[in-house]
């Protein structure tokens, strides 16, 4: 679990993040959604500890982020995951080699057990026949399942995602956020996610926190977020046709 | 302001560099392949360079040496001073910033733009130690390049002089043996381990604080080199001041 209270970060006078208070539950899918510049990104960067809030608190499992220490900060770290959002695979490093790098750096574990790892991980991401190749030399989708692969490889308690299935067709980022839901549940993990994507919102949003010039304007479910009357949520997630279609079966339905 | 700030966040940056090592056994690894990169890769341009610069410095000198009553031996003599002083240490690293130099700034700015860094950093991996720590031990070796170059570039003056019929051999061998002060290699090899550390951790400094994309990437790179050879340039006053002077 990690709590989030009151945060606030600014870069000079741009005042990003405006008190931003929250909880993301274990073992559940946590999104956060908002228009581009709403704050997103920074506010994940901080539950990472790439920033530092300026003012607030993060608490991961009751060890808040700002008294720990820098060695106890990069402990913390090793126990997350991230999947950014262009992949940030390692290009000089094959498939095999970007998975296993996290396993050569921060365990004592046999090539053997090592490799028996990433073949498991490999296999539960659906890669089972690219061990060899390079990044460049396979698909977008295969590689947000690689960056998912080497996110979970180490056992991860949190799990965070930037935009994981942006530039990617309908039905392989469908596949994406099924694999993340799925994993987050499996391993019972704390799993953060920042989207655009609507099809994540309606179909793995277990908890939805929708930021608005760096405030918290909602929060609630992917059940919750078709019955809410704000108005600013309503016209982001709904501003498609298809979405305001849906949205209108589901009011009439309910009637 | 800005530079006094840029140049306290390059010492920083150097402090960090050797703060929480990497495993051995992955750094091991890692050197092996800056070696191979940054020296070994750079030996046959340093080569190319150096046969060709000690060949026309023998004849510039030669050309200028007209008077009888000069003894040839000088034309071996002024080649070995300028290529064991000035050319294989100095010459040979202005040409390393732009090579090497260029190859670290892009290389680590690409993983800066792709957010390799970041996910580094996610890991709870100092990422500064990583990626410049390798590359200044590799850069160590650059003293056995400059040997290399001090070698290749008598061997080209030799062959201009005597292929050229501008002195005998034996003249210009003997000119090459006139006054022989060792010091002056070492004050070449003293010059050389500082530009490999210039060589080494200014082009990562670019490259590891860029900002932006794939241009600035190459932006990047370009204010690299400029601002390696500026460093390398008055460092060379100043070693040459502390060490000749």
């Amino acid at each position: 679990m990690i709590e989030v209270e009151n945060i606030h970060k600014s870069f000079g006078d741009n005042h990003v993040l405006k008190g931003i208070s929250t909880i993301f539950d274990k073992g559940k899918t946590n999104l956060i959604i908002g228009q581009s510049g709403s704050g997103k990104t920074v506010f994940l960067k901080c539950l990472l500890g790439l920033f530092e809030p300026d003012e607030g608190s993060i608490c991961y499992n009751g060890q808040y982020y700002s008294k720990l220490s820098t060695k106890e900060r990069r402990n913390l770290r090793q126990e997350m995951g991230m999947v950014f959002q262009g992949s940030a695979l390692f290009d000089s490093m094959t498939v095999e080699g970007n998975v296993m790098f996290p396993l050569d750096m921060f365990t004592n574990q046999s090539q053997s057990e090592k490799q028996d790892r990433v073949d498991f991980v490999l296999k539960r991401v659906n890669l089972v026949d690219a061990h060899k190749r390079y990044p460049a030399e396979i698909s977008g989708g295969m590689q947000k399942r690689v960056a998912i692969a080497r996110a979970i490889v180490m056992n991860p308690k949190y799990l965070f995602c930037d935009e994981p299935n942006s530039g990617l067709d309908p039905k392989t980022a469908i596949l994406i956020d099924n694999l993340i839901h799925e994993i987050t549940q499996e391993y019972d993990i704390t799993t953060v996610i920042n989207t655009h994507d609507m099809n994540s919102v309606m179909e793995i949003g277990e908890k939805i926190i929708f930021l608005k010039n760096g405030f918290k304007e909602w929060e609630g479910t992917n059940k919750e977020i078709f019955k809410t009357d704000n108005k600013a949520v309503t016209d982001f997630v709904y501003s498609s046709e298809l979405f305001k279609k849906v949205r209108q079966m589901y009011i009439e339905e309910r009637n | 302001m800005k530079y006094l700030e840029a140049i306290g966040k390059y010492f920083i940056m150097i402090w960090e560099v050797f703060k929480k090592p990497t495993k051995w056994r992955i750094m091991k690894t890692l050197i092996f392949k800056e070696i191979d990169e940054l020296i070994y890769g750079a030996m046959g341009i340093i080569i190319f360079i150096s046969f060709f610069i000690g060949g026309v410095v023998t004849i510039q000198t030669a050309l200028n040496l007209n008077s009888p009553l000069l003894p040839k031996s000088l034309i071996g003599f002024a080649t070995r001073q300028s290529v064991i002083l000035e050319f294989a240490p100095t010459f040979t690293s202005i040409i390393m910033a732009g090579k090497v130099g260029s190859y670290i700034t892009s290389s680590i700015g690409t993983m800066r733009v792709t957010e390799q860094i970041d996910a580094l950093e996610v890991m709870g991996i100092n990422s500064l130690n990583y990626l410049v720590f390798p590359k200044i031990v590799a850069t160590m070796l650059y003293p056995f390049a400059v040997a290399i170059s001090m070698f290749v570039g008598i061997l080209g003056g030799w062959i201009a002089a005597v292929f050229g019929g501008f002195a005998p051999s034996g003249e210009f061998i003997q000119g090459l043996q006139m006054d022989f002060d060792s010091f002056h290699v070492t004050y070449a090899f003293i010059k050389s381990v500082v530009f490999a550390f210039v060589i080494a951790t200014v082009p990562s400094y670019h490259g590891y604080y860029m900002t932006g994309g794939a241009l600035e990437v190459g932006k990047a790179s370009t204010t690299s080199f400029v601002w390696t050879s500026v460093v390398i340039i008055i460092l060379n006053y100043v070693l040459t001041q502390l060490l000749l002077g």
